[in-house]
């Protein structure tokens, strides 16, 4: 129990996600509300977990007060452990220095003294807001087998789609060749996943280089890894083939809620073999009234619906009266939609309420999402139209 | 802190033997995801008790699966916390029959314990009781003893005997006496949940079984030391629900689809009802499905009719099946075209394509765990 530690986690949470406008204004993206009963953070820490990494270190930065208390001492997601576990690492005072985490390389960098505790072979990078169940153990087994010196996981995406993501190419062997950030011209689409396993002394190696060359932006995608490449290291792609969504934008989260649902949803939470954790605490079964009309939809724990809901996935403790509609929608926890309120292709914020008769969000495209952020009041037969990001504490501008 | 919780798990096993052929009564589910010790554990805890002790005797297997080592009930504590007390026996056919040899089987632990207070309780009911109020009451009145009490109309088909208190006109306890039930009798009944002084109590144990070894707990203990102790009364005003039969379990099931009982129950802030977590995934309604007046937990794939039901965690119910009345266990699946009416199925129930069950409220049909259908 108290020996070295094979791989060590490190779980970006820091950023601000800055495209999620309203629902990031009082917390950071990992505690984002996801799927009914999860947050963001959940999937890497659960994945964590089911494979088998014990020692998981969380740098976060931007509104941590949410994110810390839900992690906690990690006990859901069982990484409350003697030795190890999980830690919140927030960016520090030193004796010479202080830094906000500069990038995300500086965030490990800073963080070196962590990992170095636990004499770690590898060390995993891992993103707070991507949705997936992925087996870590398999890449750090590839990563092993091949002795490589840096593994990227990677994903086949739509060559549209390309340029937003971190492109690789590789050759027979899976090994990388070339590696573009956000290529405006992509060679390929095999796409980053932002997930990396680094054999730990080369990876010490290159931060401390990094962090000691003043035109560094201090990042992986941008700085590391091409840097890596361009020393001739052995790093290769490990191809996942699975669901997997960067839920960094209002569009893209939407999606990712509604890929729960379906007959055959396009991403399985029900599988229990590989469960997804969650802190929960308390929250009684739900209850469906004499008036519900519930139809492909996802609802959690302690929600009472005696309204209309179809296609929309609703958190726990949500409230929603008699004659409210639902629709197309994602619906995060303790919310309360009064009677006769209609929403449609929105997602309402945790502690939310709308109004009798209040019309938010419309169908059309989707492009066109409506958001409500947390705690906002809309008053009785208020229309919200389609598109807007309402939110009075920041401005309520888009 | 300044009382310590008692549990006794295994006293009323013999109530409902269809649930507790393979369980104490401690753990038999309870309201979509519970089992009935949930409320006595969390009542506790609500309170701030935070060292209990829960009694055990026979088949507890399944009750320590579900409490594990107490950290859903925050009672994973360097001082105090969770124990499980075993029967304690020099012979092996002798254990305990009766309550009072049940807590003369764990003097050792209550000598251990440092808190002023024991808070007594049953696991066969379903309540959520402020004990700190009760506690404060029994300081406040300087009582040696705290009886609290239901004020209730008897139906006479109880089906066990029950004790009932007489108090006077300070809330004293002046008699306390156990009979059978009788019709449309209203009484003040003892609901087996008692503040003790410590000290006292353990004297109290003592003292009786020192005469009669099967003596009774509320008439050999409490009755006959009446003029003794200050005995108090404390009528609890909330909802109680006895689970001392299958139609009664059934019939305080369906009481939660009464949205008073379930606010009193499980929506009161900082007392809530805690319970193993399973990390279920949400509950999904498919397109077919019709749910109306249902208590429903997690992890459920629903894809037919439900009405008035109660359906636990993990519960599958097909295409174009109607379920009516009926509490589903853990883990059971309905298959498609299959029609449920006032059926009690045990978990991880298989009831087959078209299968056709009714039975009725007073005497449910009842399928035992893991069958096949």
């Amino acid at each position: 129990m108290l020996t070295k530690k094979e791989c060590v986690a490190m779980l970006l949470a820091g950023g601000q996600g800055s495209r999620l406008y309203a629902l990031t204004n009082q917390v950071a993206k990992p505690a984002v509300e996801f799927g009914a009963k999860n947050r963001i953070i959940d999937f890497p820490l659960s994945n964590c977990t089911n494979s088998g990494i014990d020692t998981v270190g969380v740098l976060t930065q931007y509104q941590p007060l949410v994110l810390n208390e839900y992690i906690g001492n990690g006990q859901p997601w069982d990484l409350d452990r003697v030795y190890g576990g999980v830690h919140i690492l927030p960016p520090y005072q030193g004796k010479k220095k202080s830094n906000w985490y500069k990038g995300t390389a500086n965030a490990i960098y800073q963080n070196l003294a962590f990992i170095e505790r636990y004499e770690p072979d590898y060390v995993l990078i891992l993103s707070g807001d991507h949705i997936y169940k992925m087996d870590y153990d398999a890449m750090l087994r590839a990563h092993e087998q091949k002795n490589a010196d840096c593994t990227i996981a990677v994903l086949t995406v739509p060559m549209e789609d390309a340029s937003r993501f971190g492109i690789m190419s590789m050759d027979g062997n899976d090994r990388i060749t070339e590696f573009a950030e956000k290529p405006k011209q992509p060679k390929s689409n095999q796409a980053s996943m932002g997930i990396y396993i680094f054999s730990f002394d080369v990876l010490k190696q290159y931060l401390t280089d990094d962090e000691n060359d003043p035109e560094s932006s201090n990042d992986f995608g941008k700085d590391i890894i091409p840097k890596m490449l361009a020393d001739g290291k052995k790093m290769y792609g490990y191809h996942f083939e699975g669901y997997w969504k960067d839920v960094g934008t209002i569009k893209s989260l939407w999606e990712a809620n509604m890929d729960l649902l379906g007959e055959k949803p396009k991403f399985d939470i029900f599988d229990t073999k590989q469960k997804i954790y969650a802190r929960k605490v308390g929250d009684p079964p739900q209850f469906v009234g004499d008036n519900a009309d519930i139809q492909n939809s996802i609802i959690g724990s302690g929600a009472e619906i005696d309204g209309t809901v179809i296609n929309s996935v609703i958190s726990g403790g949500v409230k929603i009266e008699k004659g409210a509609i639902v629709r197309d929608s994602v619906i995060f926890s303790n919310v309360v939609i009064k009677e006769n309120a209609i929403v449609e292709m929105s997602i309402i914020d945790e502690y939310a309420e709308i109004g009798r008769r209040a019309v938010v969000g419309a169908r059309g495209g989707e492009n066109d999402i409506t958001v409500i952020a947390r705690n906002e009041k809309i008053a009785d037969k208020t229309v919200i139209p389609a598109g807007e990001m309402y939110d009075t504490i920041s401005g309520g501008a888009k | 802190m300044k009382a310590v919780g008692i549990i006794l798990s295994n006293i009323h096993d013999k109530d409902i033997p269809e649930l507790t052929s393979i369980r104490s009564i401690a753990s038999v589910p309870f309201g979509g995801r519970y089992r009935l010790i949930d409320f006595a554990l969390s009542n506790m805890v609500n309170s701030g008790i935070t060292t209990v002790g829960i009694v055990t005797k026979s088949n507890y297997q399944s009750l320590m699966d579900h409490v594990g080592s107490g950290k859903e009930w925050d009672l994973v504590r360097k001082n105090g916390g969770l124990f499980i007390l075993p029967p304690f026996s020099d012979n092996q056919d002798n254990l305990y029959q009766t309550r009072l040899q049940a807590l003369s089987g764990i003097m050792n632990f209550l000598q251990r314990c440092e808190q002023d207070y024991v808070v007594i309780a049953d696991s066969n009911m379903v309540c959520n009781i402020d004990l700190n109020d009760v506690m404060d009451k029994h300081e406040e009145q300087k009582a040696d003893i705290t009886c609290i009490y239901k004020e209730m109309v008897l139906t006479g088909d109880e089906g066990y005997k029950i004790s009932a208190v007489k108090t006077d006109v300070d809330g004293r306890v002046v008699d306390i006496s156990t009979a059978s039930p009788m019709k449309d009798v209203k009484v003040k009944s003892v609901i087996n949940m008692w503040v003790f002084n410590r000290p006292l109590l353990i004297n109290l144990i003592r003292e009786t079984l020192s005469r009669t070894s099967d003596a009774d707990f509320d008439l050999d203990m409490v009755g006959r030391n009446i003029d003794k102790c200050k005995i108090v009364g404390y009528a609890f005003e909330g909802y109680f629900a006895w689970i001392t039969s299958l139609a009664k379990y059934f019939r305080h099931n369906m009481d939660l689809l009464k949205k008073d009982v379930r606010d009193e129950l499980f929506n009161q802030k900082h007392k809530y009802i805690y319970t193993k977590i399973k990390d279920s995934a949400p509950t999904s309604y498919r397109s077919e499905a019709k749910v109306k007046n249902s208590f429903i937990a997690d992890g459920c794939v629903i894809d037919g009719v439900v009405e008035n039901s109660v359906i636990f965690r993990g519960v599958t119910i097909g295409r174009g099946s109607v379920v009516k009345n009926c509490i589903l266990m853990q883990d059971s699946v309905v298959m498609d075209n299959v029609s449920l009416n006032c059926v009690i199925a045990d978990k991880n129930v298989l009831i087959k394509h078209g299968r056709n069950l009714s039975g009725c409220e007073s005497l449910p049909f009842f399928i035992n765990k893991n069958s096949i259908i």
